[in-house]
């Protein structure tokens, strides 16, 4: 399971790469083999929107399930992968690089304190 | 192994029949209702049957045989139930009939309103939800309207366990109201610290699956219920898995205040392929007045000389009709004969020995397969299929894998709380020699699986059809019959 040294990550298994004031967010390795197959990437925030941290950003839907995707951190989104519309499956096939969902500009940046480094992340307690 | 589609075997002017000539003047259709073109099949009447025949054989059903999908209680469906269905009083009458010409039809009703009534030791029942999910909506309602008639209008917050079932949030969220998703504790029962955190003033109420849908019984049901009341609100029960509880547990009695049955799992109708389902919904008395309309009443007990006399009744401040008519009559017909074949004793003996079935296929597997929450199960139980020694192995392919050995999967990848969940519900309909069967399949399978994994991946090569590409069936959706190039030419 690869799980990127510089990037930051939720209890939700989405990760951040940050870049100065603007935050650039996915789901991880972990999340994408737990789906499995993913058939669907719907992405319901809008370029321009203002959102807070833990609102619903995308929905992602798979053979197995659908599952949404939680903003880590608060701001605007600036700009969201539409590639993902047509080719789902880049999520299965490259979750930290192509499959970015959506770019924030963040209003808060305290709030990556709450984010887990790669290390933390990968002690995280796996229920089952 | 294929079946051509009816409109790959037509051709032109083949005839099945010939209609009479008509004995009455003929009428001309307004020419705004006449089609140009309706590309009906012309087959002859021995391949008309073949074709249907074909397909039918091509499928499987409990009357072929075991059928352990988790959560859907794929019981035997007794025969009987088909033969009181089509009794002329019951297949032949019309819902808009007079009541004085339906009173046997009203009479089964209101007896099958006592004996659910009797059964989950709730109040009032309506048999009017069309199934199970409709049957949540409608209880919802009942909890919203509830709140509304007290002038209690901020309670928007419905809880729902995560280990309950699918439907749950959808109901609610079909009702206007905000789902919190609550966390189970270690032991797969409602965590009552994290309830207790969400109880405020907002509270509409809990909606609670029990056995939940890790086929275990919520030990703190009687606590949550509690709590749900001590902050004004109340709990929907999901009555999915009564086939757990018949004789056993009355859900009424621990606080449960609304719950939908379904007639189409615990009470042997027909299931899967169409139905229709039936999910009649039980109420507190104080909630009575909120019932779908109509209900049947008994009005008049009868005597010696004159028999019962039954009506119906709109509810004083019911949330209004959920379903054309009566709901489905003749499901209700059926399942009435279910219970009454049975009777007390015997809808008893129905759900112990659906637990004891299930707990029998658990101890024969759990060496083998992990049972993230080790109990005593109740009518099911949910696994995991994967082991560190077999990389790749899903529950999916242990699921394909079953198919080869005659057996219809259990249901795959629910409750979500379980990676890789294979949830198992035998019913109480199956032999022990099926029950061996069954479980001899799933240990060669797990042997398979880090033995000769190619034999799971490979799946089925025992059936009609190979594997489906599930991904492809998912993203490029064909949803009607797609016409032969040149039809009808």
């Amino acid at each position: 399971m690869k799980i990127p040294a510089e990037l930051k990550y939720t209890k939700n298994d989405e990760w951040v790469r940050v870049e100065g004031d603007i935050a650039v967010m996915g789901i991880t390795d972990y999340a994408q083999d737990q789906l499995s197959d993913i058939v669907f990437v719907e992405i319901v925030a809008l370029e321009g929107d203002s959102l807070d941290q833990g609102e619903t950003c995308a929905v992602i839907e798979s053979v197995k399930a659908a599952a949404d995707v939680f903003l880590p951190v608060g701001g605007e989104i600036i700009a969201i992968n539409e590639s993902l519309m047509d080719s789902p499956e880049l999520v299965n096939e490259d979750p930290f690089g192509n499959a970015w969902l959506v770019k924030i500009k963040m209003s808060d940046l305290s709030q990556l304190e709450d984010l887990m480094d790669a290390d933390t992340y990968q002690k995280l307690e796996r229920d089952h | 192994m294929t079946e051509k589609t009816i409109f790959e075997l037509s051709r032109p002017n083949r005839k099945g029949i010939r209609f009479p000539a008509p004995d009455v003047p003929l009428a001309e259709l307004p020419k705004d209702f006449l089609r140009e073109n309706l590309p009906l099949p012309e087959v002859p009447e021995n391949e008309v049957v073949r074709h249907f025949t074909n397909i039918s054989q091509l499928n499987y059903s409990v009357d072929n045989g075991f059928y352990p999908l988790g959560s859907c209680t794929m019981k035997y469906n007794p025969k009987i139930n088909e033969e009181t269905a089509r009794l002329p009083g019951f297949a032949h009458i019309h819902p808009l009939q007079p009541v004085e010409t339906v009173q046997g039809a009203l009479g089964l009703m209101y007896e099958t309103q006592q004996w659910l009534g009797e059964i989950s030791g709730f109040d009032a029942v309506s048999l009017q939800p069309a199934a199970g999910a409709h049957g949540e909506l409608t209880g919802v309602l009942i909890i919203r309207a509830y709140h509304e008639s007290r002038g209690d209008t901020k309670r928007t917050k419905m809880l729902v366990p995560d280990s309950a079932h699918g439907t749950n949030p959808a109901s609610s969220a079909m009702s206007g109201l905000e789902i919190v998703q609550l966390a189970s504790d270690k032991q797969g029962n409602i965590d009552l610290k994290a309830l207790e955190a969400e109880c405020d003033d907002t509270l509409a109420g809990i909606m609670i699956t029990n056995p939940n849908t890790l086929g275990l019984f919520d030990e703190n049901i009687v606590e949550a219920c509690q709590l749900v009341h001590d902050h004004g609100g109340l709990v929907y029960g999901d009555g999915a898995n009564m086939n757990a509880l018949l004789g056993v547990y009355r859900p009424a009695e621990t606080g449960i205040d609304v719950m939908h049955f379904n007639l189409h799992k615990t009470f042997s109708t027909p299931h899967g392929g169409g139905g229709p389902g039936s999910g009649p919904v039980g109420v507190t008395k104080e909630l009575a007045e909120f019932l779908p309309s109509p209900v049947v009443a008994m009005t008049s007990e009868g005597d010696e000389q004159n028999p019962a006399f039954y009506d119906l009744l709109v509810p004083e401040k019911s949330i209004g009709r959920v379903k054309s008519f009566h709901g489905h009559f003749g499901i209700v017909v059926r399942a009435f004969t279910y219970m009454i074949c049975l009777g007390k004793n015997g809808l008893l003996g129905v759900s112990t020995h659906a637990v004891l079935n299930a707990n029998y296929i658990q101890a024969r597997v759990k060496d083998v397969y992990h049972i993230p929450y080790e109990r005593l199960c109740m009518h099911e139980f949910v696994t995991e299929a994967k082991w560190e020694d077999a990389p790749g192995i899903r529950a999916l392919d242990i699921s394909k894998r079953l198919i080869d050995f005659g057996f219809h999967p259990p249901t795959n990848y629910f409750p979500l709380i379980v990676h890789e969940a294979l949830m198992i519900e035998p019913t109480e309909t199956e032999t022990m020699e099926t029950l061996d069967a069954f479980a001899d399949a799933l240990l060669q399978i797990a042997d398979e699986a880090k033995n000769n994994p190619d034999i799971l991946h490979n799946a089925p090569t025992n059936a009609p059809f190979g594997r489906f590409d599930e991904v492809k069936a998912a993203k490029d959706l064909i949803l009607r019959t797609q016409l032969p190039e040149n039809y009808g030419s």
